[in-house]
């Protein structure tokens, strides 16, 4: 895993000093909340229904032992004991007194953590894929690229005041655990033959998105050099600047501007700020990629251990099956913990179960933790032979849900239980369909199938990309939900589709379950949720519900 | 309270800022005010005989100028730079690494919070147009771009 060397501590401990004094200039009525507001916001401070929100970054998903520990230390000192994991791979406490925001940064930074850019106008967190450097079909690990766009996007002094948001994604396998197609600019490193040998580089695409218009992000280039990535995206997003609209906030996403323009001519301006930008020596030299690059060295895998694993308890044979993937490295695998029990809050975790989390990847994966787009977690470095003992240890905690992908394992935004932008609650509805779903020979029995909610158009519940998606609005002043279907977030990414009028919370979980229904009973051997509804269309679902 | 700052040696520019529409159409303005939604690289052409360029700021999020300004650096402009209007104390950092070299802010500054903000970051992650060398020069003085 990456450290950070004095420069990189440096630099945030000058972040928590400054919002520091922000804070105390706010406290003291220097600053009204118009002018502090902005600066709040670069720090991932936001003011919602009942408290301020604190969102922290975890950099393309990774966590040591220590970290999550903290995380656990935070949640439960300056919280009321929770955290809640979202879909960009941040960490979000919901009860946040503002006067205490400046240590709790402070205490981030000991760990080398930070909430630098988690919201505001800018560069967000870097993402990645959860898998990355334990996936046999990657090209290489992305976390080095996306540790050194990290520190490139950390207070780009150009690119701080966009017209809007701006995320990014960085993977290296074809198969795409991040969503990368949705991002406003997504990375797929890919390898070819140069003239000296192999070569890495990346795709580029660019133009994707969800919230009100959602889009699916276009190739751009198919192969940028990876000593040329940054004078790259410096071009991408100066175009971006420049160009973006700001007449409309719903309509400055780079997405729009891509859209209006065309594909084609966002790619011609592009290249002709990269044929002039990579003249400036932008670009880190290939030294300073190596050096990251150390940080990610795959760890001292032990040779020679058994692949057997005892099944003897079927509960835990059948949590192997849905929530262990496959390691790149023999005798080991990856462990998915599902942060979705029955009746729990999708994301959520306790202090407690956060710091026994830390504690089993001490123990049991080589203290190392990541965090999923999908609301989970991952200790991806597990001795075969050690997943009973860590089966029982998750199970004990009640993090032994064995529903990775399947119908109950359901991604939510917080909703109006908590936001201020919300239309509809999401926490609630996601807790009665899987309690409508609870039955887990039915759950695997419907196989993999992707449900997210998003509780008003802003679609941080990613509802376009869910293979059944539901969007929460607003109508007349009641809480009303519209169905979509077909959506994607993978490899084969597309947008879902609104079946019709919407319904109310018991309706939709009504709704559901027809769709359901007329999945099992016209799938062909081997279709999941999705390949059926692709290859019926959506009439004979709609017909189901409102028929 | 600073109603002007400048960081260039000598006077600043004293003469008044025309729009870009009429400093292309004339040949003896030496001074020209940029608005967000202008093209920068229509000066090119003419910063041979430029001595001030405006640079507006509307609103302080809205932030096409720091664009406008690394280009006219990138392109070799050496006269002065001013951020006017909506330029607050926490921009002025961006500002400067984006080129700039004088403020003209809408509300006077804090010198001291000037000071402080500019003194703060003793270490950056990107080359820019100010010259402070990034941290991965720092991390590899050996090589060529350190």
């Amino acid at each position: 895993m990456y450290r950070y060397d004095q420069y990189d501590q440096s630099i945030v401990e000058a972040r928590v000093e400054e919002f520091r004094d922000q804070t105390r200039r706010r406290l003291a009525g220097h600053l009204t909340e118009d002018q502090f507001k902005p600066l709040r916001l670069m720090n991932g401070l936001y003011l919602q229904l009942h408290a301020y929100m604190l969102r922290v970054a975890i950099p393309y998903g990774t966590l040591s032992a220590p970290q999550m520990r903290k995380l656990g230390e935070i949640a439960r000192k300056y919280d009321k004991g929770y955290g809640h994991f979202t879909t960009r791979q941040n960490l979000q406490y919901n009860w946040i007194k503002l006067e205490d925001a400046p240590d709790i940064l402070a205490e981030l930074a000991t760990v080398e953590m930070h909430a630098i850019q988690t919201s505001g106008n800018c560069i967000r967190n870097i993402s990645s894929d959860q898998y990355a450097g334990v996936s046999a079909d990657e090209v290489a690990d992305p976390r080095p690229w996306a540790e050194l766009l990290r520190q490139w996007s950390s207070f780009h002094p150009e690119f701080t005041y966009l017209p809007r948001k701006f995320k990014i994604a960085v993977i290296a396998s074809d198969e795409d655990r991040s969503a990368m197609r949705l991002h406003d600019i997504g990375l797929q490193l890919v390898e070819r033959d140069g003239p000296d040998g192999k070569e890495i580089g990346a795709k580029v695409y660019a133009g994707g998105g969800m919230g009100r218009t959602p889009m699916v992000a276009l190739l751009i280039n198919d192969f940028v050099a990876e000593d040329e990535i940054v004078s790259y995206l410096e071009a991408c997003l100066r175009v971006y600047n420049r160009y973006g609209r700001r007449d409309n906030k719903y309509k400055a996403r780079i997405k729009i501007l891509v859209h209006e323009i065309g594909v084609e001519e966002y790619r011609r301006q592009v290249e002709e700020e990269f044929a002039h930008m990579r003249t400036l020596g932008l670009n880190p030299p290939t030294a300073e990629l190596d050096r990251i690059r150390a940080f990610f060295a795959a760890p001292a895998y032990k040779i020679g251990l058994p692949e057997e694993i005892d099944r003897a308890d079927p509960a835990f044979g059948l949590w192997v099956d849905q929530n262990v993937a496959a390691h790149k490295a023999p005798g080991y695998a990856i462990v998915n913990i599902s942060l979705k029990p029955l009746g729990g809050i999708p994301g959520d975790a306790s202090a407690e179960q956060m710091e026994l989390v830390a504690d089993l990847a001490e123990r049991f994966s080589l203290g190392e933790i990541r965090v999923t787009h999908a609301q989970n977690l991952v200790l991806p470095h597990v001795r075969k032979a050690d997943l009973p003992a860590l089966w029982r240890a998750l199970d004990e905690a009640g993090l032994s849900e064995a529903n990775l992908d399947l119908i109950t394992d359901i991604i939510a935004c917080p909703g109006l239980d908590y936001c201020s932008l919300a239309n509809a609650r999401a926490i609630p509805l996601a807790q009665k369909i899987a309690s409508r779903f609870a039955d887990p020979a039915r759950q695997r029995d419907l196989g993999e199938l992707k449900l997210k909610i998003s509780g008003c158009i802003n679609a941080c519940g990613h509802h376009h990309a869910g293979h059944i998606g539901i969007l929460g609005v607003d109508r007349r002043g009641v809480e009303n939900y519209q169905l979509l279907l077909g959506g994607s977030g993978a490899q084969d990414a597309s947008l879902g589709q609104i079946t019709g009028p919407g319904f109310s919370e018991d309706g939709v979980v009504d709704a559901i379950e027809k769709v359901t229904d007329i999945y099992v009973a016209q799938r062909q051997p081997g279709e999941r949720f999705l390949d059926t509804y692709r290859r019926l269309g959506m009439a004979p679902f709609k017909e189901a519900i409102y028929g | 309270m600073a109603d002007f700052l400048s960081f260039r040696d000598g006077d600043a520019a004293q003469e008044p800022a025309v729009t870009v529409e009429s400093f292309t159409g004339q040949s003896n303005a030496t001074a020209v005010r940029i608005e967000p939604g202008e093209d920068v690289r229509e000066l090119l052409p003419h910063l041979d005989r430029l001595s001030l360029v405006e640079v507006n700021f509307p609103a302080f999020g809205d932030g096409r100028g720091y664009s406008a300004a690394r280009v006219l650096r990138e392109s070799g402009y050496a006269g002065e730079l001013r951020a006017v209007g909506d330029v607050l104390v926490d921009q002025i950092v961006a500002m400067r690494r984006c080129g700039f070299d004088s403020f003209h802010p809408d509300k006077p500054l804090d010198d001291a919070a000037v000071d402080r903000a500019l003194s703060r970051y003793a270490d950056i992650y990107q080359r820019s147009i100010d010259g402070r060398p990034p941290v991965w020069a720092k991390r590899h003085p050996e090589t060529e771009n350190g």
